[in-house]
């Protein structure tokens, strides 16, 4: 079993409006796969069935070979929300305690972390550079900061599958490259299979290693060689006829996750 | 029990105060983080409804006598909070309006009752304000249970609520059950309240939830400052609160949010105080 993400047959629509349509999709493990598509294309919905927080019409998703109902060992998954800046920047919590809850789902009831777990935390912060904020107040940090606490928050329980939406936004272009390199050596290096998704294409070529586009359907699914020399024809299907690009506040539909999602 | 027994009313008064003081703001930090302090407020009107039916309840037969207003008190509050929890996934996007809905069924529903039953005009006056000279026997515990009942909900479930509290989405993709422990918040709510009503009164319960995390996030960088400071002045304000009211012979819900107001106020100045000197 090398595939770690299978999508089959997946269609999901919101009030009635199809989103995505028949979407086939298998990601290896030790891929780094740039998921890419204009505004309103249907990638953060598409990360959200995948993750069971929304549920698709149809369709299955298999995650590590397990059908999507019946896993659980969410430990081996880390994910950086597109939403997660949104957080009220008052909230009272440290970058060392937003680590700390990406441990919480595998500590358990009952217990709180232990020496190791709390080193494991540290080192997760080092890891994004970001030791000397350790006890700083979230809030108080600016959005590139932010985002390197919440990737953090996702490695923090050494995940084999790392999942990004849209990390970048409000990022400068410095910081850009120095974040993608970070992402190549996570997936080279410690062996991470890595999902990240952009509508910013042209960046982050050099990095991945497959890349997949998206607009309602999946229009192209290769490696990135393959996707280079048919980027241009890709272009104008993606973006040509059937386009929608719809550009409004993502923050207005914001529905708090009652919709779905799996309960254990 | 024998030593329970010989409790002067003052010091069932007092025990009954501590375990308020340290439960309430416990609670209170996590409504606070999840922006729904006002939701003591509805659970406690409906809690009165609760009082009311069974103090209703207790007079209308011989046979009903035993009940005991705090427990229908305590049902009423639960069910209260499960509909909230129900009326905020209707009301999708505009979750707000579940407070004023269940706060005017409760108050409509009392107004009722009480016009129905003949409670005296002190006793309704000691639900509404709190009064630490009635705590009987019986009610410390009451309160015992109830405390310790939310102690051990929020101890197992304090990492998951934080987690809950501050990113619902990411919770749920580190695997927590997020509705399994959204349910149970609620009924967690609903035992505090309720839980407090004899000490501070109804429509002060929502000060001892509210005011302590109020004046603690003024000075706490971290969520677990937040905590600790809040128990910190909770117990403060609910010891000042008696003890002055005791000695001033006025009533103890209102000494107490008196005093919890106070350290509020101090804490705003200290923090006014430490950013100026930075
Ligand atoms: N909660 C929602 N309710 C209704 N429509 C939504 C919601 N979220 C997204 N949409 C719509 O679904 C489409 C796809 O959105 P999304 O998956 O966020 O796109 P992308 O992440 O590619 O920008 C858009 O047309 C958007 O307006
Ligand atoms: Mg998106």
């Amino acid at each position: 079993m090398s595939n770690i993400i299978e999508i089959k047959d997946l269609s999901f629509a919101y009030h009635g409006r199809n989103v995505l349509e028949d979407i086939d999709l298998s990601i290896e493990a030790g891929s780094f796969l740039g998921l890419v598509g204009p505004n309103g294309s249907g990638k953060s919905t598409l990360i959200k069935c995948l993750l069971g927080l929304v549920t698709p019409e149809r369709g299955e998703v298999r995650l590590f070979g397990e059908r999507l109902s019946r896993f659980h060992k969410w430990e081996d998954i880390g994910f950086v929300s597109q939403k997660a800046n949104s957080f009220n920047s008052g909230f009272p919590a440290t970058v060392f305690e937003v680590v700390s809850m990406g441990l919480y789902g595998k500590v358990g009831l009952f217990r709180f972390l232990t020496k190791k777990h709390k080193e494991k935390v540290r080192e997760a912060i080092r890891q994004v550079e970001m030791e000397a904020f350790m006890h700083e107040n979230i809030g108080q940090l600016s959005g590139g900061q932010q985002q390197r606490v919440f990737i953090a928050r996702a490695l923090v329980s050494e995940p084999k599958l790392l999942i990004l939406d849209e990390p970048t936004v409000g990022v400068d272009a410095k910081s850009v490259k120095r974040f993608y390199t970070m992402l190549k050596d996570l997936n080279r290096n410690k062996g991470i299979t890595l999902v990240l998704v952009t509508h910013d294409i042209g960046a982050m070529t050099e990095y991945v290693t497959d890349v997949a586009c998206l607009n309602k359907h999946l229009h192209f699914h290769g490696d990135t060689k393959e996707y280079e020399e048919q980027e241009d024809d890709m272009m104008s299907r993606m973006y040509g006829h059937d386009v929608q690009i719809i550009t409004h506040n993502h923050e207005h539909h914001d529905d708090h996750a009652h919709d779905g999602g799996h309960s254990s | 029990m024998e030593l329970l027994q010989q409790l002067t009313f003052l010091e069932r008064g007092i025990i009954a105060g501590v375990i308020i003081g340290f439960i309430c703001p416990l609670l209170g930090a996590f409504l606070l983080v999840r922006r729904i302090t006002i939701i003591s407020e509805a659970l406690s009107h409906i809690t009165l409804t609760g009082i009311a039916a069974g103090i209703f309840l207790s007079q209308s037969a011989l046979w009903l006598g035993f009940i005991n207003p705090l427990y229908t008190g305590l049902v009423f509050s639960l069910a209260g909070s499960l509909l909230i929890e129900k009326l905020r996934q209707i009301y999708k996007h505009f979750q707000e309006l579940a407070i004023p809905i269940i706060l005017s069924s409760g108050i409509g529903l009392g107004a009722i009752l009480i016009s129905l039953s003949q409670g005296s005009y002190n006793e309704w006056y000691n639900y509404l304000f709190g009064s630490i000279v009635t705590v009987r026997l019986g009610d410390l515990g009451f309160i015992f249970f109830t405390g310790v009942l939310a102690l051990v909900i929020l101890i197992m479930f304090y990492k998951e609520l934080l987690s809950i509290s501050f990113d619902q989405e990411f919770a749920k993709t580190s695997g927590i059950g997020v509705r399994k422990i959204n349910f149970f918040f609620s009924l967690l709510i609903a035992l505090v309240i309720s839980m407090s009503m004899k000490v501070v009164g109804i429509l002060l319960v929502g000060a001892m939830v509210t005011l302590p995390v109020a004046a603690s996030i003024q000075l706490a960088k971290s969520f677990r400052q937040v905590v600790i400071f809040g128990i910190l002045f909770g117990e403060l304000a609910m010891i000042g609160g008696i003890y002055f009211s005791y000695h001033l012979n006025v009533a103890t819900g209102g000494m107490i949010v008196v005093t919890g107001v106070v350290l509020l106020l101090i804490a705003v100045i200290l923090k006014r105080f430490r950013t100026g000197l930075a």
